[in-house]
């Protein structure tokens, strides 16, 4: 009797489960740098896209790149979606209000460490970890660390979407296409060698693939 | 294949060889093989036919089982019709009759009443002229005494007619008028006999057709008693066309039970939150479902209580006492459920309006325009009020289901059996054809076996013919 008791137990609480294993982490860094700033109205839309697809137990969360951005204080906001519906709106709301008057007051930094905000991304999602974990990129994808910066340290992506968004051509690109060419690619292969799946979208008009 | 023509340099040769081998085995053997085939042939068609007849036992025993079955269901329902008659004549008689001393004395008084008005009304002869009199009196005046007065006399008496004409047609109208009166008097006394008579005689109107219906019930019953194949097919009808009618209203009440469901389980999830699982649904899902489970239930044991239905006899064989206690108990807890469905709908308008003010938000409306274009509006009250409404009546509509379940119940007993019944007079009838196939398989096995030996059984025809009919000795030897 005590065991088919335990049985019994051990079935009920295996059966009430929540449904955290199919929630999805999604962490996005916005090139603040130079005249790049000036893009932040359409990472402003991203970030409402982005936040009307996410659901209940999701994590989503903006950060900043600037000088350097491995820090936890260029987290411009940041939230795990809670699984009532009500609350989870309210949060959504508070968090595209936060993002916008962040878009309205950024100041544009002199360097970008993209590779700082991403081993920040890559830290930030592995301690919440969702089943799937999303890094997007808003940024042009030019690094410029300042002197003394140390980021040539192997990462981790194994698991990772990295989306590159909304990659825009600098004016010595224009001039010399292969820098473009060469710069997407050099950041997918690390991206790619780092066991993550790299993507690039410059039309911010199709996002509907973006999850 | 090779290695068998090579038995000799030429393949033809080989090949004949071997035909000639086969077809001798096969002649030796034939006695033999003719005995095995025939046994295999009766062995299968003697299994199929013991399974049909195995089968064909079940069907009628099952068969039998749904008559009386049929027949119990049949009873029972006759039963309550004729009882729920008799309660109706028993009320009529009560209510109607328990009122004929009370009738009987209104109806005497009437009559009385008319009596004594219709006695009052007699016309009464008029009395005699005064002036008959004053004739014989002026007969009577002898002629010496003369006759010098008369004309005297008889204007009197003219003047006298008419003042006693005059007076007898004042009292003949007055009389008249009186007895008109007395008349008048009667008629509301009349109207009201008749119309109490028409009462009655519309209560024994009723009577009597109840007693037909009754009549008509018992000799169905007597029927139904006594295992009549006329009442039997005619439940079987009834069961079925009770079954596709029950089956229909249930379809009706599941497509309401969706819509309620579909009303409770979004808001839900703002009790159990919304992405608890159990058994891989979601909990907020499973919530709702569980009440619309509980308040149907609720509904079953309403009826049951009110004694509607009969789907459990524990309840309906409880005390009066305890059983109006139950209902009142039932009542309440429908009654908080279904407050409880109207609270669930109005949170699921709000949780709606919610929802698209932060979608509207997250499309580039600013805060103030997406509160406005969602809660603004002047008609948002007919929705949620709507809502409120269904999530209040479905728990009470839901209720009735037990009403087309319980036919649904008792007629799917009959139906299945009526199915499984079809089912295995089609078994039997295949298991007895495929034993007769097997049984006629053995004939043509043994023809098609003789087939390749028509050389060597035509020189065996050949050599008893020679015999004189006697078979060769060989035979007698295999």
């Amino acid at each position: 009797m005590k065991i088919l008791t335990i049985v019994l137990s051990c079935a009920i609480l295996v059966a009430c489960t929540r449904s955290t294993a199919d929630n999805h982490g999604v962490y996005m860094l916005l090139d603040t740098s130079g005249t790049y700033s000036e893009e932040l109205k359409k990472a402003e839309q991203i970030i409402r896209y982005t936040l009307s697809r996410l659901d209940a137990t999701d994590t989503f969360a903006v950060a900043r790149i600037d000088t350097g951005s491995f820090s936890e204080k260029d987290i411009v906001a940041k939230v795990t979606l809670d699984d009532r519906p009500s609350a989870m709106n309210k949060q959504k709301r508070l968090f595209a209000q936060r993002v916008q008057k962040f878009v309205a007051s950024v100041r544009s930094s002199r360097y970008t460490d993209i590779t700082g905000g991403i081993l920040q991304g890559i830290e930030f999602l592995n301690e919440k970890s969702p089943a799937r974990k999303t890094i997007l990129i808003f940024s042009d994808l030019k690094e410029d660390l300042q002197e003394g910066y140390v980021r040539d340290i192997a990462l981790e992506l194994d698991g990772f979407n990295v989306i590159a968004l909304n990659v825009t051509k600098l004016r010595s690109d224009n001039i010399n296409p292969r820098e473009y060419l060469e710069r997407v690619s050099d950041w997918q292969s690390l991206v790619e060698k780092a066991g993550g799946k790299w993507r690039v979208i410059n039309d911010l008009d199709g996002l509907e693939g973006l999850f | 294949m090779n290695f068998l023509l090579n038995i000799t340099p030429w393949p033809a040769v080989s090949a004949l060889l071997w035909i000639v081998f086969a077809v001798t085995a096969m002649y030796l053997a034939r006695v033999t093989a003719h005995q095995a085939i025939r046994a295999g042939a009766r062995t299968l068609s003697r299994t199929f036919r013991i399974a049909a007849k195995m089968v064909s036992k079940g069907r009628h025993d099952l068969d039998q089982r749904n008559r009386e079955v049929l027949l119990a269901a049949g009873r029972e329902a006759k039963e309550r019709i004729i009882e729920r008659e008799f309660d109706r004549v028993n009320e009529t008689v009560r209510t109607d009759l328990a009122n004929y001393p009370k009738l009987h004395r209104a109806l005497s008084e009437s009559i009385t009443r008319i009596e004594e008005d219709h006695q009052q009304a007699v016309d009464v002869p008029p009395d005699p002229p005064g002036w008959v009199k004053a004739v014989e009196a002026v007969a009577k005046i002898d002629s010496s005494e003369g006759r010098v007065g008369i004309g005297n006399v008889l204007s009197d008496i003219h003047k006298s007619l008419v003042k006693a004409h005059a007076q007898s047609m004042v009292s003949y109208r007055h009389e008249s008028g009186k007895r008109h009166a007395l008349l008048r008097r009667m008629r509301p006394d009349w109207r009201k006999i008749q119309v109490t008579l028409g009462h009655v005689g519309k209560n024994v109107d009723s009577l009597l057709d109840r007693s037909v219906t009754i009549d008509r019930h018992m000799q169905e019953y007597e029927d139904i008693v006594s295992g009549k194949d006329h009442a039997v097919s005619i439940l079987s009808s009834s069961s079925l066309v009770q079954f596709f009618v029950s089956a229909f209203v249930l379809l009706v009440a599941i497509g309401g039970a969706t819509i309620n469901f579909s009303l409770i389980a979004r808001p839900m999830a703002e009790m159990v939150g919304g992405t608890g699982l159990i058994g891989g649904f979601r909990t907020a899902d499973i919530a709702a479902l569980v009440i619309i489970m509980v308040e149907i239930s609720m509904g079953l044991f309403l009826m049951e209580s009110l004694r509607i239905t009969r789907l459990f006899p524990v309840i309906g064989a409880l005390p009066d006492k305890m059983r109006i206690r139950m209902v009142w108990i039932t009542f309440t807890i429908l009654f908080l459920l279904a407050c409880v469905e109207a609270g669930l709908a109005f949170m699921r308008e709000v949780l709606l309006q919610d929802e698209l003010a932060t979608s509207a938000l997250l499309r580039g409306a600013d805060a103030a325009a997406a509160e406005a274009a969602t809660l603004s509006g002047e008609y948002y009250w007919i929705t949620t009020a709507a809502q409120m409404g269904m999530g209040f009546i479905l728990p009470f509509a839901l209720v009735f289901v037990a009403i087309p379940l319980e036919t649904f119940v008792h007629s799917l007993r009959t139906v299945l059996g009526m199915l499984v019944n079809g089912l295995l007079r089609v078994l039997s009838t295949t298991l007895r054809l495929a034993g007769n196939t097997f049984r006629y398989f053995g004939s043509l096995f043994i023809k098609i076996y003789d087939l390749p030996l028509f050389v060597p059984l035509w020189l065996q025809e050949r050599a008893e013919r020679r015999n004189g009919g006697k078979k060769p000795s060989y035979q007698g030897v295999l």
